[in-house]
């Protein structure tokens, strides 16, 4: 999936369907309001922090992309709620994504 | 629709051992045999297998071990509620007509594969269940100004009543202080607030109407049954600090029955972590939203067994496809005032809630005398 090859270049880029320009997450090639398909919208999206918690040293955090799309994602300073930020960090390692933000 | 029993029910003790998934299923079907002599396995028309082991076959394997040769015979598997699922399916093809007995076997190992989730990729790396938990846990707390202490008497609770069950996997008891010095696992989850994986079997046999009479004088009947996915992925939940999926599940289970949560006598809710069970209770309606550590602290006062006798998922441990049928064998047990020591104030009516993934899907059975 063109997704994941821009994931492991360190781009977050969020699939949109082509027909009803809803962003689809989990990323996929075929909208799941219309079926049709989707491809990456290529811009820096701005998160807002839903929620977090703290292991060790990191934090991780309940972040909203784009109104809907929610991930989790490290971050190295106190976040707080409503917080906006941005992807700093993106990769996939061991077959799992991983996802970091300032 | 023909009204759809249990019959019979068998179980192993949860514990922390090393054997085949094939051997503790045949453990627990055994069970449920020797203490039932009088079934006849030829009516036997389907044998269900509720597991996330990576085993293949497991069905036609039980059925071969136990001496049983079912029309019906296939795997069930949909992570922490496999159990209550198959259950479901037995339900299903008994008041359909195409069986008239189903034996349900649940197992798993300590070491199940379907503790995480390797699809959810919104997860990042955080994809072990303590990192939902924790969310849960802090958005619950912040929501309602719950402290840890509070949260802490959940699992103070279940590992006492836990200690009433001889197949609980922890025979300990905590204080709070316990729990709140246990290893800290983030800054909103001890090691004491988490169920642990672990290896156990449970086996239940549904009849329809007319077998059940041939069999029991004390009939305990599936009146209810909800179930409810919202998603797969954690991030998908709506609200972090209530279960959608349960709310419409338990509606649902009760709207079949006939029945409002207030005639509910006693229940066994999914642990899986000590916020998740007031979390339930309120989703359940059985309490005021931000009211569940208050009703939860209430019955471990008064010594009241009401929710999780078994113990709970925190007490009992939790191998995931016998999960959902050991609670609902809880229930059967105290509807027929058969829990010893755990035993409820003859409970007429009594609810299961099983689930998977962060509550992203539930399922919820009443079951009566």
């Amino acid at each position: 999936m063109s997704f994941e090859k821009e994931l492991e270049k360190g781009r977050f880029y969020i699939p949109e369907c082509l027909a009803c320009k809803k962003l689809v997450w989990p990323p996929s090639e075929f909208c799941d309001n219309c079926n049709e398909k989707t491809s990456l919208r290529k811009e820096e999206f701005e998160g807002k922090i839903i929620e977090f918690s703290k292991q060790n040293e990191d934090y991780f955090c309940v972040v909203e992309f784009g109104g809907s799309i929610r991930i989790m994602a490290k971050m190295m300073t106190l976040p707080k709620k409503d917080q906006i930020v941005k992807i700093s960090k993106c990769g996939i390692s061991e077959r799992s994504y991983y996802f970091q933000i300032i | 629709m023909s009204q759809v029993g249990i019959v019979a029910y068998g179980t192993t003790p949860f514990t922390k051992d090393d054997h085949k998934i094939e051997s503790i299923l045949h453990k627990s079907s055994n069970d449920l045999f020797q203490k039932n002599p009088n079934i006849d396995k030829k009516e036997i028309d389907a044998v269900l297998v509720s597991t996330n082991n990576n085993s293949k076959y497991l069905s036609p394997i039980l059925s071969e071990m136990a001496g049983i040769q079912p029309k019906i015979a296939h795997s069930i598997e949909s992570l922490c509620n496999s159990g209550t699922n198959s259950i479901v399916s037995a339900f299903s093809y008994i008041s359909s007509g195409l069986a008239d007995m189903v034996l349900v076997s649940g197992a798993e190992r300590y070491d199940s594969p379907g503790q995480i989730l390797e699809w959810d990729n919104s997860r990042g790396e955080f994809k072990h269940p303590i990192f939902w938990a924790s969310i849960f846990s802090k958005s619950y707390k912040e929501k309602y100004s719950i402290s840890d202490e509070e949260l802490a008497i959940v699992s103070v609770k279940n590992h006492k009543q836990a200690s009433k069950n001889p197949n609980a996997l922890s025979k300990k008891t905590y204080t709070v202080e316990d729990v709140m010095n246990s290893k800290k696992l983030t800054d909103d989850l001890k090691l004491l607030d988490c169920s642990r994986p672990c290896t156990g079997s449970a086996s239940i046999l549904l009849a329809s109407e007319e077998i059940m009479k041939k069999y029991t004088d004390s009939p305990i009947w599936i009146t209810g049954i909800g179930q409810k996915t919202t998603s797969a992925g954690f991030t998908k939940n709506t609200s972090l600090s209530s279960m959608e999926s349960t709310k419409i599940a338990g509606q649902s289970a009760l709207n079949m029955a006939n029945r409002n949560i207030s005639e509910i006598d006693v229940a066994e809710v999914h642990d899986a972590f000590s916020v998740c069970e007031p979390m339930i209770l309120e989703s359940l309606g059985f309490t005021d939203p931000g009211n569940g550590i208050n009703m939860i602290k209430n019955l471990h006062q008064t010594n009241n067994f009401k929710i999780n006798p078994r113990g709970g998922l925190i007490g009992c441990g939790h191998p995931l496809g016998a999960t959902g049928i050991s609670q609902t064998i809880e229930i059967v047990q105290q509807l027929q005032n058969n829990a010893a020591s755990r035993q409820t104030d003859n409970p007429k009516t009594g609810l299961i809630h099983n689930m998977s993934a962060a509550a992203t899907s539930s399922t919820v059975l009443v079951l009566e005398k």
